[in-house]
Formats: structure tokens, sequence, C-alpha cells
């Protein structure tokens, strides 16, 4: 060898295979999307949840071609009349079929839950990046609201809010989303901070970046799985506070077929007539159980690659 | 009993289907010391573990035997290896402080180790527990009995550790980078404690290092690993003097010393990166990377043949690279390379830093009054240890950590204490290299994003230049434009400190601090970057300040040294006389000689150094910070000792 400063270059040539040995996956980073996507496609119980979604997805979007009756039409001579091969699901004290009533309210839910999760992950994620990257009296001031807005039971607080605002779909889409908030405001923190001080940071300061750029430019790109857990799990939770609300009276005005709205109308028939109240509640607890699949589907990814 | 303590016969290890260990046999005599050394990715940890049979999960013997006093050791049930740990042989892990359990006093956890092994009462085992600590040498065993691990510094936590291993009056133990992470004076100390250990106990050692001289001041024969495989075996003095095999040779040859100096004398680094144990040649898994590579070492791989008495090679041409001796100086580049000379224009100037970090029970003199220069186009080399203050100061001067009290100027003029605040012709003057290769690039982004986003920053060129800047930049780091997609997760670590070299070389900068930037890399990729540093100064007349905890590397690349501990600067002045006669501050003296160095001092009003130093003076050094006694060459030295006397 006679000059080492030649002599290392080939030492990069042949390196080359390894890029094509490298999967798809590692290219995204051990904290990217697509081992996370990976992960839920080994584990049995995640693709239920998938298939779960996927059925409630499709009612959402054709529940007009399934059911078989307008779910607001009064058949007043079958008021109350348990599932049959007519009324698979039984009718309601309108005689309204149940089965068309518990397809069409899917609809509603899922616009509402990731509506709702999407602006809670929106605020707490800008909120949490920035009380995470400016360390300092701002910072602090931000984490003691959020504490106080989390202690607050989430039914109470959207009581309160939608009692001033008035019950409708966007507003219940804003008050799920501002108690969403502080919690996800949190995880993004926590995750900030394990990055702030990192090298690759510093060298964005020390080439002049702004600090929009390093939060979102640096930082987020870095955080994004314990983001899109988190707001998995926000989705479920959402789908329950839209229904609690609902059967409260506060969500989505009837006489919309929305389950916790249908739980609530049907409650006084719950000991003659439980099928009533059984399917939509059936349909809220699938909904949540496939959400809460496909979540931990991906929580388990993010644990083992860490 | 006669015979081996230990045999291992063809043994191979690995994870799921992946091997990381292939046919491995050596054999360790009763009270002998074997070292094994390695680069990452060798197989050494693998193999340290197999020997007790506790690898990680996955992991699994496919081949082979492990006799231990004849027994056949992976023929043992449960209970009998719960025996075998412990009473026969022991463990001891990198990091001790990982090895000890942080809400326990660590008497408390030697004497457990005791009574584990033998029914004791709780005096007893205390008594013995209090005998071991004294036996690893801690200072005041008493006192260090009823602290807990955080109370403890590196190599005292180590010593504990080496204390609990003892505990079951093991026949082996087994070091897995022992010293690795501790100060090189501790690190010293530790290797003279292991030395009297083995005298007085008589304990066979097998010690795992990628750090050759830890392996030749500790052991009496060696066998170097590489892809898995043995490669070589013989006694260290001969192995050292002489290696048998090339990537031994390549191993010596690539560590900076006494011997190699940037420009004139470059590192002889070992092209290309090395081969995974996962990956199957046909021939000699060394050949792509061999320089005495022939036809056949493609063909077949070379069984571990015998060379000379007691030493082997895997390799068929061992008697060639025994007789081929290690040039360490590569003639023809004798004199090409034209360094600027120290005393042009100053670019950095510090003077009187000081800064201070709040700790839980008080405050800690970070930087501690430091006063400094940096001319264009040379290296300034500061060499410390662990708490010295060194990687502060580089935050410091590149604005990442403000400065409590003293003056930064560059060319000149006063320096904004804040990154922020900078203006950008600033900005792309002045670039750093971190340490840690793993979190020195953003895992988002593409090496091509990456630069580009630099070259944007610093220099404006539009979106066509910055494109072909980009790869001019890789170019000048000898890396393929290909890698310009590739995700910082596809690149080694030596690969990811180039990258992070092209982005710190942007704009053409004036001066580039480089914190520690090859300690995390293997000794043959710390070569490479540590001559890329030297070409892309002398291409690009930028001056570094370079931070290190290794002597050697500073003596390789620095012009001008500056030596720290606790926050002051010891000792300032041109490389030349510092390594070569000149006066030298005690402290400089024991980096320079490698030997050991504890002391547990508290800061006091005087001199930092006082509790450790070999030449105290007396009462003077506790209660008076010493004078600042200036050099020839501009530099000085912070000591009560006369400079004559340095000398």
């Amino acid at each position: 060898m006679p000059d080492s400063l030649v002599a290392d270059r080939p030492a990069q040539l042949q390196t080359d295979s390894g890029l094509d040995i490298q999967s798809v996956a590692e290219r995204f980073g051990s904290t990217g999307l697509v081992p996370l996507l990976q992960g839920v496609r080994r584990s049995p119980t995640a693709l239920v949840g998938v298939l779960l979604l996927l059925a409630w997805a499709v009612c959402a979007i054709a529940w007009p071609l399934l059911a078989p009756y307008d779910p607001n039409q009064f058949h007043t001579a079958a008021r109350l009349q348990p599932p049959s091969a007519q009324f698979w699901f039984g009718t309601d004290q309108f005689g309204r079929d149940v089965f068309s009533r518990v397809l069409a309210g899917s609809r509603d839910i899922l616009i509402v839950a990731p509506l709702a999760t999407l602006v809670g992950i929106g605020c707490g994620t800008c909120l949490g990046l920035v009380a995470g990257f400016y360390r300092g009296v701002s910072s602090e001031a931000v984490l003691r609201i959020m504490d106080a807005v989390m202690a607050f039971p989430i039914v109470t607080l959207s009581l309160l809010v939608v009692a001033m605002l008035g019950p409708s779909v966007v507003n219940v889409i804003l008050v799920i989303g501002l108690v969403f908030t502080p919690r996800v405001a949190r995880v993004v923190y926590a995750s900030t901070l394990s990055v702030r001080d990192l090298n690759y940071i510093a060298a964005a300061r020390l080439r002049g970046e702004s600090s929009t750029y390093i939060l979102f430019g640096e930082i987020l790109p870095t955080i994004t799985a314990p983001i899109i857990v988190e707001a998995t799990v926000r989705v479920g939770y959402a789908v329950f506070a839209s229904a609690t609300l609902s059967f409260l009276g506060l969500g989505i005005p009837p006489p919309a077929a929305d389950w916790g709205l249908q739980i609530a109308d049907a409650r006084t028939f719950l000991q003659s007539a439980p099928w009533t109240v059984l399917f939509p509640a059936l349909a809220i607890a699938s909904l949540v159980v496939g959400v809460n699949l496909v979540s931990d589907g991906l929580q388990g990814t993010r644990t083992r690659s860490s | 009993m006669s015979g081996p303590l230990l045999e291992v016969e063809n043994l191979s290890v690995a994870y799921g289907s992946t091997p990381a260990v292939r046919g491995v046999s050596f054999e360790v005599a009763r009270g002998e010391a074997y070292g094994l050394v390695g680069e990452s990715g060798s197989g050494k940890s693998t193999l340290a573990m197999a020997l007790v049979r506790y690898l990680a999960t996955g992991g699994h013997v496919t081949g082979g035997a492990i006799r231990f006093d004849g027994k056949d050791l992976l023929a043992l049930d449960a209970a009998a290896l719960r025996e075998f740990r412990g009473r026969r042989a022991a463990v001891v892990y990198q990091n001790p402080a990982a090895a000890l359990d942080p809400s326990m006093r660590v008497g408390d956890q030697v004497a457990e180790a005791f009574s584990a092994h033998s029914r004791l009462s709780t005096k007893e085992a205390r008594r013995k527990a209090l005998e071991a600590l004294q036996q690893v040498k801690l200072p005041d065993p008493r006192s260090v009995y009823d602290r807990y691990p955080h109370q403890l510094s590196g190599g005292m936590q180590q010593r504990v550790v080496i204390a609990t291993a003892l505990a079951g009056g093991p026949d082996l133990l087994i070091l897995d980078e022992p010293t690795t992470g501790l100060d090189a004076t501790v690190e010293a100390a530790i290797l003279r404690l292991l030395a009297d250990l083995r005298r007085d106990l008589g304990v066979t050692v097998v010690l795992i290092s990628h750090n050759l001289a830890v392996v030749a001041s500790v052991c009496d024969r060696v066998g170097v690993l590489y892809a898995g495989r043995l490669v070589e075996q013989g006694r260290v003095g001969d192995v050292f003097a002489a290696p048998a095999h090339p990537y031994t040779r390549g191993l010596l040859a690539s560590l900076p010393g006494e011997h190699s100096r940037k420009g004139t004398r470059p590192l002889h680094a070992i092209p290309g990166t090395a081969l995974s144990a996962a990956v199957h040649l046909p021939g000699c898994a060394f050949a792509p990377r061999c320089e005495f590579v022939r036809a056949e070492c493609t063909a077949a791989e070379p069984p571990l043949l015998s060379v000379r008495a007691a030493r082997s090679s895997r390799c068929y041409f061992a008697d060639e690279v025994l007789a081929t001796p290690i040039r360490h100086s590569p003639d023809h580049l004798e004199g090409t390379a034209q360094y600027p000379a120290a005393g042009g224009t100053q670019l950095l100037t510090l003077s009187d830093a000081q800064k201070t970090f709040n700790v839980s029970g008080g405050r800690v003199h970070a930087v501690d009054g430091v006063t400094l220069e940096v001319p264009s186009g040379v290296t300034v080399g500061l060499v410390g240890e662990s708490g010295s203050g060194k990687s502060t100061l580089a935050r410091i001067i590149a604005g990442l950590e403000p400065l409590d009290s003293g003056t930064l100027e560059w060319r000149g003029q006063p320096l904004e204490r804040s990154v922020e605040r900078r203006p950008r012709e600033v900005l792309r003057e002045l670039q750093m290299v971190f340490q840690d290769p793993d979190s020195t690039l953003n895992p988002r982004h593409s090496v091509g994003k990456l630069l580009e986003r630099s070259i944007r920053q610093l220099t404006g060129l539009d979106a066509r230049a910055r494109r072909s800047r980009a790869a001019d930049l890789l170019a000048a780091v000898d890396m393929d434009a290909r890698y310009l997609g590739a995700r910082p997760s596809e690149l080694s670590g030596g690969q990811r400190q180039r990258v992070a070299i092209a982005r710190a070389f942007a704009g053409s900068p004036a001066l580039v601090l480089c914190d520690e930037p090859t300690s995390a890399l293997d000794a043959s990729v710390q070569a490479t970057i540590l001559n890329l540093l030297a070409r892309l100064q002398s291409e690009q007349g930028s001056a570094y300040l370079f931070i290190s905890h290794d002597i050697d590397v500073v003596r390789y690349l620095a012009d001008i040294v500056g030596v720290m501990y606790r926050g002051r600067l010891m000792q300032l002045g041109s490389a030349a006389p510092v390594f070569d006669g000149g006066p030298r501050h005690p402290y400089t003296q024991v980096l320079l000689s490698g030997s050991a160095l504890e002391g547990e001092a508290e800061q006091t009003g005087g001199c930092p150094f006082q509790a450790s130093c070999p030449r105290k003076l007396g009462a003077i050094c506790e209660t008076q910070v010493p004078p600042w006694r200036e050099t020839s060459d501009g530099g000085g030295i912070l000591c009560h000792i006369p400079l004559e006397e340095l000398t």
C-alpha cells in the first residue's frame, strides 16, 4: 500500500453492496412508519383490528347500499320487535330498523373520531414541540396549564364546553380535540426532550436554521412513530367520548342515527327490548376494540425496536 | 490436575441463522492470561458469553465444544451451570455502572455475592466483603462499603465489580472490555490491579478487548478475531512485535503513536470495511482488504496454520507477512504535504473563559479561566480526561453553550456568545464535528438532503449548484455519489463520521471544532478518519480545534497542544517541544507515560492536580493557584515548579 490517503478510497467502494442488502424498512430509520406497519402485519391480533376497522369503514361509506331500510323510517306496525328475519337487529320504540340505524350511525362516528383526534394531535404536537424545545418559564407555563386541563375528567370538561357552545358535530370535534391536546402534548414533550440535545440538532443550530425549521424539519420527523401510536390510542378514546356526549344529549342532535344517541333513546326499554341498546353498544365496543388492537400492534413494534 | 483449564474446540455460534463466531479453537492453561482482540462485529463478546453459556436471546452454539477442566460445558444441566458460574468462572462486563444495583450499598452487594456462593452468617459475609474491597485496592474500604454505586467513580465501580466476581473464588475470570470507557490513567490502574490479582490468586484470565495495548499489558498469549474467525494466535510479545497475519499487521499499523505524524508519516489504514461474520466468502475472509492477496486466497479459506513455535496464523503467506516489517512512513509522501506555519492570523481568541454548571450538591467549574488562541490553518489539539471541560469548551466556542464570563473574538472582532445571534458568515466559517456517530446525522434525512441543506444554509447556492456541490463534498471524504440517497442507518460508524465531516466542510470553513470525532470508532476506521482530516486540512487550509482523550491521536494531528484538567488549561504549547523533550507539566508527563492515576480529590483553592500530582511540592500546591509560566513559543505551563525543572 503505497499511500494510505489513497488507500482509504476503495474502502467506500467495497461496501457499496451494503446498500442493496438493506431492507426498505431500514431506509426509514428505527423510528419510521414502515417498521410500524410491518409489525402490524406480523401480529394476528392487529390484523383482526384492521379487519374490524375496514368493515366499519365500508359501512360508513356504503351504508345506503347495505341498509335494508331507511334508518329514519317508522314501521308503526312493528314497534319494539325482537330480531327476526325481517328486522335483523329488531326495531325500536318508533318501529325504526335497528340494523339500518347501526349501519348508518357508523358514518358520524367515523367522521367525528378521526377528525377530533386530528385536532388533538395537531394542537398537542405543536404545544409539546414548543414546550420541549424551549426550556424555561414559558414552557413551564404551557405544561402547567396542560396539567390543569388534564385534571378535569374528559366528560366534565366536554360537558362544560358543549353546554356553552351548544351541541353540533363541529363542536363535538373541537371539544374532544381540546380534551386530547394536553395528553398528546405530554407525549410529544417527552419525545422532544429525548432528541433536542442530540448532535444533529446542534448541527442544525450551527448552520443557522430557524427554530421553526428545527422543530418541524428536524425534530418532528424523528418523533413521528410515538405520535402515530398516540393517535391510534386517541381514536379509540374519541369514539368513546363522542358516544358519551351523544348519550348525554350534548353530541349530534336527534334524530341522527348516532350510536350514543340510540342507546340514550332506548335505555328505558332496556329490560323489555334489550336489542335496542345491545346492538349500538356492540357497535361502539367493536370499533373501540378494533382501534385498540391496531394500536397495541403498533406499540408492540415500537417496544421491540427500542 | 494437568491439561488446560479451558479448551475451546472449533466453536461456532449463531444468532438465529446468522453466524457470529465461526470455528474458533483455543486453549487457556491454568494461571495463564489469554487475550482476545477484535474490532466491533468480530464476535469477541459473543465468544465471551458462549464461554459461560450465557448467550443473548436467539444465540446458540451451532457446533464445536467447550471443555472446562476436562468437562464438557455444553452438556451441563441448569443446576450444574449455576454451580459453574461464579464458583468456577466469573465475568466482568464493560459498563460497571450497569453491573451494580444502584439502590444497594456496594459493600452489601459484594457480601451478597459471598453468601450466594457459600452459607455464611451476615457478619461473616460482611467481613469477607470488606476483605475483598481491600483486595481490589479501594482506598478506605470501610467508607466505600457503605456508599452507593453513583457515589463512586467509574474506576472504583469497576473494582467493586471485580471484587464481586472474585467472591466465589473462580478459577477463570473473563473480562469483557473491562476498561473501555474509563480514562487512560484509571485504565492503567485497573490493569495493574489485574496483574496483581493474577499473581496473588493465581486466577486464569480471559481478557477481551478492542484495545491492543490493554491486551499487551495483561496477557501472556493473544488470539486475534476477524469476522468471527480466529486469524492469528501466539505469545503477546511475538504477535505485536511481528504479526503473522495481514489483519493483525494492519491493526497495529493503524494506531497513532510516536512513529506517525500527519502529512509526512500518515497512518497506515486498512482499506475497506470489516467483513461481517455473517457473510460467507469462498476464500479468506480478509482477502478483499489484504495487501498480500493472491489467487489462492480467494479460492479457499486458509486453515489456522502453524508458523514458528507457539504461533499460528490463518494465512497462506504468513512467512511473507512475518518477514515484511510494518512501514510506518510511506516515503513518497515525505515533504509533499505543506502545512501552513503557526503564527498566521488569529482566527479565534478566547480569554479567561469561565463556565459553571449547577449540579446536585453545588456548582461545578466546567471551564475555569481558559485562555486560548487558534491561528488559521493549524490544528490545536486539546487533550484531557472525562470531566476536564474540553467538550464544554468546544460547545462554548460553537455558541451552543453560553459563556458565563470571559471574551470570545473571531478574527479580532467580538463574537456573539449564542450561535443564534452570529452572522451567517461566521457560521459558514466556524463548524463542528461531533463525537457520537449515531446521533450526528438526523436518521430521517438522506445523506444528500443533509448535505444540501447545509450547503443552502451556509452558501446560498441555487438548487442545481447545491446538488453538484453535495456530490463533490461526498467525493472529498472518499465516499461514492451513490450514498447521496442513503439514510444514516445504512451507513457504518466511520461513514457517518465522513458525512458529518463533509457537512462541516459545506461552506469551506476556516475553523472546524472536532469533538472526539474518532473515539467511538474502531482503530482501523479511526486511522482513515484521521488521515482524511489531515488531507482536508492540507487541501483547504482549515484550522482545527481537535479535542481528544487520546494523547496519541492529538500527537498525530496537532501543531499546538493544550492539556486540560478539571476545567483548567494546565499546559499549552507547540506540539514539538511538548512531545519531544520540552518542558512538561507533571500531568502531561503522566498522560504521555501512560501511568496510573488514582486520586479522588475535592476541588480546593490550590492547583486542581495537586492531589494526584507525582511532583507535588507541598502546602503551596494546596492553597495557591499556580502561576502561568510562559514558555518561549508563546505557550505556558500552570505549575509552581519552575520551567527549567519541568524539562
